[in-house]
């Protein structure tokens, strides 16, 4: 059935610029109406994974099959059914927060009077139709943001790029956005999305990798991730001291694992209770304690080394 | 209905419509202000037109062409007036516009994520530019033929004609434009554009310059210009009218080229 093909498939990517590599032969599947995602720090080379998808960054080695076509032989028949909101918005800031859809829906070949349909209900759906007549300028960045997506969507896309949707958004507007993805999902289309929020990557992905230094270092579902990648509950501590350092070895054999951040220690247990009385035991005295569940940023720091967002 | 209907329009899609589609967002984005520019681009060469075309012509008095034919000094200045309009109604549009549309905007990276391709943004901004180049040269001929430096057919034939040479420094500035750094850059466009308005035989014949500079100068895109349009506005088109238009078709045709190639190596990279 051609339902079981996926939309993306990607076998040994590479991307480099000049000498760099910031794509480093990487494989991908995403499947029909699935939430797929990329996590990973800054430079991981998500958005430059996410351009050669979108078919604007030709491959510099590797195979990539969108939709079942080659994106360099076939980049307009794919992108007609691309819908891409990138990292940085591109909005027109000649044009109204209406024109920039109605234009946008132009370049697709959608008639002028549909088009001005949809751009109505999509400054509904992102909730901006009320500042339909205003210049872009001088939105708010939250709201650019949404427009930025209505616009990915005019010409009601197969699949979705969404580069960083709802960085630099705040908590309301982010919670927003998700609830519109989601929304998005359920009518059927396929969402890739990279991001650096753990939370967002477990509240939106079906299944994602975590992309470090242009590789893939880990990939599943957020639960699997979690699973095989982490304990249970993770203890937080925070020690009054120069280092914490010096707590470390102090708290030998507590835990599956332990990670010595800057400003606290993060101990890998099953279960934190019984690791917080076990360090109160050994007679020491942390600043604080947070028990809270394992997190995909867990799971980064134990594959990295490094955490997500510093 | 829309999902019904909507596969057949975009699979109707060519190349043509999405060219159509880019210079229809410059209709959109047209704003009071640009009449502004649009007007003190028509009057500029009018300007000069009347001081040294009529003014200055008054001093100098008849002219005899190559072709043996005597024309008085307007009627062989304004002519080059008409091609210099159609320079600068396109360069304007092609050189300073379409950077900041492509630099600062970033606006043909939005493009580029839909069907459109460098070729049809190139194609589209290029007509739109001579939309406003084709505006003054309409204006500027109407005025010729008011103060009878040429007569009605004559002014219907060098419409297109100036349209052509539009094209041809529209694309060759977009051209240009994909390999500025920066504002400054286009300083220096600007000077080379005042240094062909100047000397293209634009109020001296070319003959009368030393044989090397006046080789120069018969290479240059503005000189071919004003070569076809004097030539149809006087009525005294030569052959040299085919090399013309040749050379303008082919500087339409290089300029396109390039600045696509230019912008697909910019923009996606
Ligand atoms: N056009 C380019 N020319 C040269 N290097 C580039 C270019 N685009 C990206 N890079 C480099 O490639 C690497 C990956 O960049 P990329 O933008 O893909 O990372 P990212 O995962 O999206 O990071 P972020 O979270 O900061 O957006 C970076 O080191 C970046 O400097
Ligand atoms: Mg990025």
């Amino acid at each position: 059935m051609a339902n079981t093909q996926p939309l993306i498939q990607a076998r040994g990517l590479v991307k480099r610029f000049g000498d760099f590599t910031a794509v480093d032969g990487i494989d991908v599947d995403v499947r029909p109406g699935e939430a797929f995602g990329f996590l990973g720090p800054n430079g991981a080379g998500k958005s430059s994974t996410m351009r050669m998808i979108g078919c604007v960054s030709p491959p510099t080695g590797g195979t990539l099959r969108i939709l079942g076509k080659d994106p360099t032989r076939d980049g307009p028949a794919i992108r007609a059914r691309l819908g891409v909101c990138p990292q940085l918005d591109n909005l027109d800031p000649e044009l109204t927060v209406q024109e920039n859809l109605t234009t946008y829906a132009r370049y697709f070949g959608i008639p002028r009077r549909v088009a001005r349909e949809r751009a109505a209900e999509l400054l509904d759906f992102v909730q901006l139709a009320e500042r339909a007549g205003s210049k872009v300028e001088p939105l708010s960045g939250g709201m650019k943001r949404r427009l930025t997506i209505a616009r990915a969507l005019v010409n009601e896309p197969d699949i979705v790029l969404l580069d960083e949707p709802t960085t630099g958004l705040d908590p309301q507007a982010r919670h927003l956005v998700w609830e519109r993805l989601f929304r998005l999902k359920q009518q059927g289309v396929t969402l890739v999305l990279t991001t650096h929020y753990m939370d967002e990557a477990e509240q939106l992905c079906d299944r994602l990798v975590v992309m470090d230094g242009g590789r893939i270092v880990a990939e599943g579902s957020p639960r699997e991730l979690i699973e095989r990648h982490s304990t249970r509950e993770v203890v937080e501590l925070r020690f009054v001291a120069e280092s914490q350092e010096d707590f470390a070895g102090k708290l030998g054999g507590l835990g599956e694992r332990l990670e010595v951040l800057p400003d606290r220690i993060l101990l890998y247990v099953g279960a934190g209770d019984t690791a917080v009385a076990d360090v109160h035991a050994r007679g020491l005295a942390p600043a604080s304690v947070l028990v809270r569940r394992s997190s995909l940023e867990d799971v980064f720091l134990h594959l990295t080394g490094r955490t997500l967002v510093d | 209905m829309v999902a019904l209907v909507l596969p057949r329009l975009v699979s109707f899609e060519g190349a043509g419509r999405r060219s159509a589609s880019v210079a229809e967002r410059n209709v959109a984005a047209l704003k009071s202000a640009y009449w502004i520019v649009l007007i003190s681009g028509f009057f500029e060469p009018l300007l000069y037109l009347l001081s040294i075309g009529v003014g200055v012509g008054g001093l100098v008095g008849d002219l005899t062409l190559p072709s043996g034919q005597v024309v008085e000094y307007a009627a062989f200045v304004a002519p080059a007036m008409l091609a210099s309009a159609a320079m600068s109604g396109a360069l304007s549009e092609t050189t300073f516009n379409f950077f900041g549309k492509m630099k600062f905007m970033k606006l043909y990276d939005g493009v580029l994520a839909t069907p459109v391709q460098p070729f049809e943004i190139a194609l589209g901004e290029l007509a739109w530019a001579m939309v406003r180049g084709s505006l003054y040269s309409a204006a500027f001929l109407v005025v010729m033929f008011a103060l009878d430096l040429t007569t009605g057919p004559r002014a219907l034939v060098a419409f297109p004609a100036a349209v052509l040479v539009g094209f041809a420094f529209g694309a060759l500035g977009m051209a240009l434009s994909t390999f500025m750094r920066g504002w400054q850059d286009f300083d220096l466009v600007g000077s080379a554009q005042f240094a062909l308005f100047l000397f293209s035989g634009t109020f001296v014949p070319a003959e009368s310059y030393p044989s090397v500079l006046r080789w120069v100068i018969e290479v240059t895109p503005l000189y071919r210009a004003v070569d076809l349009l004097r030539g149809i506005s006087t009525g005294t088109l030569g052959a040299s009218g085919w090399l013309d238009v040749a050379y303008l078709l082919a500087a339409v045709a290089i300029g396109l080229m390039i600045a696509s190639r230019r912008m697909a190596k910019l923009l996606c990279k």
